[in-house]
């Protein structure tokens, strides 16, 4: 087994496990402070596939300015406070049984799709011009949905104020 | 040796968490999270197939998955914060107002 082989895995079974704990925890600052390590470690997977600098911008953006904004909510507002008799929605047997059955759909035709080559080992063929191919690629093939990306955070931060924002009452 | 089957198994696993996560938590903060973890692993199969491919559109497209999260995450926050304060509640099996 080679090093390809056992980071592969170790990143695999953390993420998986982190994303089980946490979506079953009832503390809501466990569940985000559970899924900082799961996205580090699919930022790891990124390593492996050979895109490094969407690791890091794995680890930047998800895993840390959203974390940090879903913990300020959590805090500010207090809301790890608001105890509840049960975590569960009252559908969740129904919906344990959709996600087995959508889980072993989705591993067989993973496994049972055809796509032909080899996937080339990643560990020794590292491009080292990643950050270069994904940028020009980014300011040339894709340059106006860039630009649409940078307008729609625009749009989405003053919806954000406005309806965050506390009303005036006189 | 690991193949794209893998990241795909690991990818549509992921998936699942979150879907069960959506589906079965009450706790509207929770069900946020779990639709993350669901553009996250729609992230691993998009990069495994950009290297499968070998070509970087598919990172690109993670750029804009990245981006439509961050937008996602800072509306359905406001939101979750404008509900908190008129109806004192962030379970989604007690907002039920607009039932008709």
């Amino acid at each position: 087994m080679g090093l390809h082989e056992i980071m592969f895995y170790y990143f695999a079974v953390v993420a998986v496990v982190t994303a089980l704990l946490a979506i079953s925890r009832p503390n809501p600052v466990h569940s985000v402070l559970f899924l900082v390590p799961c996205f580090f470690h699919v930022a790891g997977l990124f390593v492996l596939l050979g895109a490094e600098f969407l690791a890091a911008i794995q680890i930047l953006v998800p895993a840390g300015a959203l974390m940090v904004l879903y913990l300020f909510v959590v805090f500010l507002f207090n809301l790890s406070e608001v105890r509840s008799r049960t975590i569960t929605h009252r559908q969740a047997s129904l919906a344990g049984i959709v996600a087995v059955v959508l889980v072993f759909m989705l591993v067989v035709l993973s496994v049972r799709g055809l796509f032909p080559g080899p996937f080339a080992e990643l560990v020794q063929v590292l491009p080292p011009d990643n950050t270069m191919a994904v940028g020009g690629s980014l300011y040339t093939t894709f340059l106006f949905p860039f630009e649409l990306a940078s307008l729609i955070l625009l749009v989405v931060m003053f919806g954000a104020i406005v309806l965050a924002k506390r009303e005036e009452r006189e | 040796m690991i193949g794209l089957t893998h990241y795909l198994i690991l990818a549509a696993i992921l998936f699942v968490i979150g879907v069960a996560g959506v589906l079965m938590r009450r706790n509207i903060i929770i069900i946020l999270l779990s639709i993350e973890l669901m553009l996250n692993a729609v992230n691993i199969n998009l990069v495994a197939f950009s290297h499968y491919l070998k070509n970087t559109a598919g990172q690109v497209f993670v750029f804009f998955v990245m981006t439509v999260a961050a937008a996602e995450a800072a509306l359905g926050l406001a939101i979750v914060v404008a509900l908190f304060r008129n109806l004192e509640t962030i379970n989604v099996d007690e907002i039920n107002q607009m039932k008709g």
